[in-house]
């Protein structure tokens, strides 16, 4: 019998060692694919919560901000936001290339900016709305009056059910933000309707 | 003659540069300028705003009830955009309460009201003879302290702008008399009579600034203050430099560009030409603050509008109502239509009456329908570029109107909407009666309100994200305790047999005491029960 040309064992372990750096390359292959996937996701996770009012408020029916936009980047509706109202469901529709939709009323109505006022004197001190709050602007102690610190206030109304004395008012803040200057048309209304005294 | 001479040469004129675009509307400028700069009778509460540049809020010195003096500090800045607070004259604080301010529409911020007691009893002045000698960082510590600053209209501090230029070198101070805007002639009222104190206080902010030359800048048609000033000038090393009256002459970067011949960088301050620009009432201020001592309590202020029978100009204390000093001046309630705080081209039209004299405020208006009649209807734009011609800052009027009725933001920070001073020239010359300067108003107010928002928005997630570490970590940590005290519990349990085996022992023991320590009592108490027996039978 002739000798085979080829060494049977050399083949094998040859055969081996390919196959392992070919299975290895291509788990690093996967591994890379999933983790630029990921980073992706991630990315495109933190573009739509930048667009996001971030009042933490819930009423989109996921726990914050940040797990919306989360829930958005996986093919949820855009249109669950009512504080971030119109305009926030048309920067959303650009950025994901969708179709621009009215706001779903199921999860609530646009509202002007509020902040939660605390009626200090009917206060007891029950510690449930410093829990409920999610950005901690509630300031107080067990038995102790409680405040909200309305700088910081994002107006979620999360602690307005909690309060057992409802203490709590939402109260329109409008000093928030800068009130400036009017387009001449709604101008001319509120001239005609206000400034003149005759 | 030798005097008149002087008067006449022209020595202290230097060469002026040309500026871009302006207009030359009509002054109406002659019917405030007839009488003297007179003070106001003391009105019968002050209200004064506790709003400091930034936003920020100052803080109150006194509470509701306190008697102040005249000069007594009540109010502390909180930041570097504030100026301190001291009480125009002497009473009692009625109430700390929110009132209507005179730069935002429907805004309303804190006030101190003082109930005015009438008597004007004064805290004595600190004058500081020997000025010259203090250091830079002295003197604006000085005007810091007696609260000089935002006279002439941007309620910026001035010791906030002189420690901005004390970082860059400053080579030229201008001390700015260009008063170009219709109806208003506090400045030129108040250089025509005080022009020597205003001189001293030029030399004082040169002193502050360690500027290496100052200029007063004042518009060439004020004939009265400039006579006045060149009289003032006549034995000092500042220089007088006449403008051509145009508007807006008077802006900052126009008469940095007509003085030096350079343009003040878009977005930048002239102090990044190492220029400094102060206004004469700031000069004036600095003179009374340092010579005299007099902390910054009052202003110059015009009022004028043909409802008004005797326009003029007032030395107004800080915080006076603005209906106090139209009923003044003799305001018909019949012809007024509505008050303008500023001039007649960049003022505000008030909501409310009801507003305090501010450090800003160098003009209130009467207004009549004669003068300010309704605005005719808006036209098509024709493309014709005459906003174009005016613009001081040199931006395309046209297509940041068709940017801004499409609220178009992007494009809109392209023509450098930014740069944009609203002076009003472009809605002055156009031909279609566009409010144009009404639109880039409106569309740099929501952009800034865009800004506020993101950075409203961006805090609120930071503590959002905050809170759901801490929670996370609360968490853990209970977790962990829990963990831990079963363990405990668990090494405990050996431990714990041993010390019960032994407390059973101990119980034990001390039970047995107790019980011997009874029968021990007992038999002692029969023992004495049978002593006292016998010893009574015996």
């Amino acid at each position: 019998m002739e000798t085979p040309f080829v060494n049977t064992t050399a083949a094998t372990y040859l055969f081996i060692g390919v196959t392992i750096s070919f299975s290895l390359y291509a788990l690093a292959k996967v591994y890379h694919w999933f983790k630029k996937r990921h980073q992706q996701q991630r990315l495109l996770v933190d573009k739509i919560n930048q667009l996001l009012p971030q009042t933490q408020c819930g009423q989109c029916g996921y726990e914050g901000c940040r797990p919306y936009a989360r829930a958005i980047s996986k093919g949820e509706q855009v249109n669950q936001c009512p504080p971030g109202g119109i305009e926030t469901i048309v920067k959303l529709t650009t950025l994901l290339n969708d179709q621009v939709k009215t706001l779903n009323p199921a999860h609530g109505e646009f509202e002007v900016f509020k902040v939660a006022v605390i009626r200090e004197d009917e206060c007891i001190g029950c510690t449930k709305c410093i829990k409920a709050c999610p950005v901690d602007a509630i300031l107080g102690g067990p038995k102790l009056m409680h405040t909200v610190i309305a700088a910081e206030c994002t107006g979620c109304d999360l602690c307005v059910d909690p309060c057992p004395v409802d203490c709590i008012d939402m109260i329109p803040a409008l000093a928030n933000i800068t009130p400036g200057w009017c387009l001449p048309d709604d101008l001319n209304s509120l001239h005609n309707s206000l400034w003149r005294k005759s | 003659m030798n005097f008149l001479a002087r008067l006449l040469s022209s020595q202290h004129s230097t060469a002026v540069h040309k500026t871009t675009g302006g207009i030359t509307p009509a002054h109406f400028k002659e019917h405030s300028l007839r009488s003297q700069i007179m003070p106001t009778p003391l009105p019968e509460e002050l209200w004064l705003s506790l709003k400091q540049r930034d936003g920020k809020m100052l803080e109150s010195l006194v509470s509701v009830g306190d008697r102040v003096l005249k000069n007594q500090l009540i109010a502390t800045p909180t930041t570097a955009y504030g100026a301190p607070i001291h009480a125009p004259t002497s009473g009692q604080i009625k109430e700390i309460t929110a009132k209507h301010v005179v730069n935002s529409f429907a805004e309303r911020q804190l006030h101190i009201v003082i109930a005015v007691d009438g008597q004007d009893k004064f805290e004595p002045l600190q004058p500081m003879t020997q000025y010259q000698s203090l250091s830079a960082s002295q003197l604006i510590e000085k005007l810091h302290d007696q609260g000089v600053g935002g006279l002439a209209g941007t309620d910026f501090p001035t010791p906030g702008k002189l420690n901005l230029t004390m970082q860059s070198q400053t080579q030229l101070l201008i001390i700015n008399a260009c008063e170009c805007e219709p109806f208003i002639t506090a400045d030129e009222a108040l250089v025509r009579e005080k022009a020597e104190q205003i001189v001293l206080g030029a030399e004082i902010l040169q002193q502050a600034s360690n500027a290496e030359k100052c200029i007063v800048a004042i518009a060439n048609e004020m004939s009265d203050a400039i006579q006045a000033l060149k009289l003032a000038l006549a034995n000092s090393v500042i220089e007088l430099v006449l403008i051509p009256t145009k508007y807006p002459a008077g802006g900052e970067r126009q008469i940095v560009q007509a003085v030096t011949g350079k343009e003040v960088p878009s977005g930048g301050l002239p102090s990044d030409i190492n220029v400094l620009i102060q206004n004469v009432d700031t000069a004036y201020a600095a003179y009374r603050a340092i010579v005299i001592g007099q902390p910054c309590i009052s202003r110059i202020t015009t009022l004028a509008g043909t409802p008004l029978k005797t326009p003029k100009n007032f030395e107004v204390l800080f915080g006076t109502p603005i209906p106090f000093l139209l009923e003044l001046c003799g305001n018909d309630v019949l012809t007024h239509e509505s008050t303008i705080v500023g001039g007649s081209l960049m003022g505000v039209t008030l909501f409310d009456d009801n507003v305090a004299i501010s450090r800003a405020t160098n003009c209130v208006i009467a207004a009549s329908l004669k003068w300010f009649p309704d605005l005719p209807a808006e036209l098509a734009c024709i493309r014709c570029g005459d906003c174009a011609d005016v613009c001081p800052a040199k931006l395309l009027p046209q297509q940041l109107y068709a940017f801004s009725r499409s609220q178009d933001s992007e494009n809109l920070e392209d023509q450098n909407l930014s740069d944009c001073i609203e002076c009003g020239a472009c809605s002055y010359v156009c031909p279609s009666n566009i409010p144009l300067v009404q639109y880039f108003r409106a569309s740099k107010a929501t952009e800034l309100a865009q800004v506020q928002q993101s950075q409203l928005s961006e805090h609120w997630q930071e503590r959002y994200q905050y809170r759901q570490y801490r929670l996370k970590k609360d968490k853990e940590e209970s977790k962990n305790r829990k963990a831990r005290l079963t363990k405990d519990r668990s090494t405990k349990t050996d431990s714990a047999d041993f010390s019960r085996s032994k407390a059973k022992a101990d119980i034990a023991a001390a039970v047995s005491r107790v019980k011997k320590r009874k029968t021990e009592s007992a038999l002692r108490k029969t023992q004495e029960a049978q002593d006292v027996t016998g010893k009574s039978q015996t």
